[in-house]
């Protein structure tokens, strides 16, 4: 070819072909790609905190309702011409016999001294003071024991004795932590949406770019599949890549919170964190509930590309765009 | 649904042929030129391309029928982030072919027209006649049967103009049927060619 050889240029030989690997057909390092990694790992760090939070919570509330319903108290007050001594061995005795009853524990003297030092100070003489005493009683939590049969027997038979069952702390717990679990879910349902509508949208605004070369691809043949494929494919590892970062960020804060709290066990910061949030362990489920915001920010990303693939084809088919 | 760009037109692209469409700019080359390549559907009309009626082709069919037919357009539309060679094997790697069994036949293509020593160069860095030429041999690479030219010398100087249109004319002889769409008339009349003009959504050929 006479005319291709006189415009032929002096550039100097290069490498021989194919030597360096193909290009991917979508530009794997862009502007709007790397940004959209960002927003998604932020999106997914976000929904992952606030997902774990929920499991917390959840966990928390529910240890919070089975620790208190685990125990029951028996309460004597001091009456003239009871032998307390007696009285507490008589309430004992009664709260055993009660099926559903694992153990009923005097609180003994000293015990109950310790109990009342922070207000009454330290070396007080309970013979002296008309000081009510206790019977701790644990119960089984799957198998209550019947405790208006139990209150009533008491009652009948020790003067002075009242059966405490810790229901009105029980149901104020229970609804709070109803409460504040239906807020974090609703908290979650919010992120969420939010997650899915910035990916959508960080996911068309990358693809903006790659306008041209869907148009590229459609004008040398490739069938729609194939082009729907190869972005679909990207925008799973940029999901990918941006939703693994951020859910294993997350995931890497609730280890270490984990971890400060064992490492400062029994220094009043750590025990007001355990006493609201337990030992800061997420639990399995909420492991597993990363894992799947993680997949389904990855997938929605993919998917949406696929979709604006899709209608971008079928523009290109509309008569009335000029290209 | 908006005015007709095109109505009344009937004409056929025989095979080894070679023509001009002509007319002002917003005339409808363009849109004659997507409706050929099957890119297109028409609001009404009939079209057969190979043989086969366009609107009875599933969507699946058409990418086959598209590889028959290859397409240049005025912008190049070369992918900046892959080589002057990539560009080229374009078309066949997205047919699934392996690179070793094509990479001979594009090397071969680049150095036809031209671009032998600019192969591993990304379009950004090739000037616009070597786009062109870039583009005419991604448009070639698979062989079509008809050539689709959109405004191929609309970015080129002159001369550089006048040595692609022999290329395009050497392509004919080798059997391509080749249309170019242009306004230029300074390059239409360097060849004694059909010439279809396209004028208020009409078409008038001159054989």
């Amino acid at each position: 070819m006479t005319d291709a050889a006189e415009i032929q240029t002096t550039a100097p030989p290069r490498r021989e072909v194919a030597q360096r690997p193909q290009q991917p057909i979508v530009p794997s390092q862009t502007v709007s790609g790397n940004a959209l990694v960002l927003v998604i790992a932020i999106m997914s760090f976000l929904s992952c905190l606030t997902l774990g939070t929920v499991a917390l919570i959840r966990d928390s509330a529910s240890v919070w309702q089975s620790q208190i319903s685990r125990e029951a108290t028996i309460q004597i007050k001091p009456i003239d011409g009871v032998d307390m001594e007696a009285a507490l061995a008589s309430a004992q005795r009664v709260a055993s016999g009660f099926a559903g009853v694992r153990e009923a524990k005097i609180v003994d003297a000293e015990a109950t001294a310790r109990l009342l030092s922070p207000w009454l100070g330290e070396g007080i003489d309970l013979k002296e003071l008309p000081v009510p005493r206790l019977v701790i009683v644990t119960i089984d939590e799957n198998a209550p024991p019947d405790f208006a049969a139990m209150r009533s027997m008491l009652a009948a038979e020790i003067k002075g004795a009242s059966l405490d069952d810790h229901r009105t702390w029980v149901d104020r717990l229970v609804s709070m932590g109803r409460t504040t679990v239906i807020i974090g879910l609703v908290a979650l349902a919010l992120m969420l949406t939010a997650t899915v509508l910035t990916v959508i949208f960080a996911t068309r605004g990358a693809m903006v770019g790659n306008g041209q070369i869907i148009e590229v691809l459609h004008f040398v043949g490739a069938d729609s599949s194939y082009i729907a494929r190869e972005f679909r494919r990207h925008f799973l590892r940029t999901g990918i890549k941006g939703a693994t970062g951020g859910g294993a960020l997350a995931v890497l804060i609730f280890l270490t919170l984990g971890w400060w709290t064992s490492r400062n066990l029994a220094t009043p910061q750590a025990d007001q964190a355990i006493a609201l949030f337990g030992d800061f362990t997420i639990g399995l489920s909420g492991y597993v509930g990363i894992a799947i915001v993680i997949v389904a920010v990855a997938a929605l990303t993919a998917l949406t590309s696929h979709l604006t693939v899709i209608a971008y084809l079928h523009d290109i088919e509309m008569p009335g765009r000029e290209s | 649904m908006g005015p007709e760009i095109l109505s009344d037109i009937s004409f056929d692209i025989p095979p080894r042929s070679f023509q001009f469409l002509s007319g002002p700019s917003g005339a409808g080359k363009t849109t004659l030129l997507r409706l050929l390549f099957l890119s297109l559907k028409p609001t009404r009309g009939l079209i057969t391309a190979f043989g086969r009626d366009r609107a009875r082709l599933a969507p699946r069919d058409l990418p086959a029928i598209r590889r028959r037919i290859g397409v240049v357009f005025q912008d190049f539309r070369l992918l900046d982030h892959m080589t002057t060679y990539e560009n080229v094997a374009l078309p066949l790697r997205v047919r699934g072919r392996e690179e070793a069994s094509y990479r001979s036949d594009v090397v071969e293509l680049l150095k036809w027209v031209g671009l032998g020593d600019r192969m591993h160069v990304l379009p950004p860095v090739l000037s616009g006649g070597e786009k062109q030429r870039a583009a005419i041999a991604r448009a070639l690479i698979e062989q079509p049967e008809i050539l689709l030219a959109d405004e191929p010398t609309g970015n080129v100087d002159p001369p550089l103009a006048r040595r692609l249109l022999r290329l395009f004319i050497e392509l004919n002889k080798l059997g391509t049927a080749v249309v170019i769409a242009t306004h230029d008339l300074g390059l239409m009349e360097q060849v004694d060619a059909r010439r279809m003009i396209l004028s208020n959504s009409r078409l008038e050929v001159y054989d």
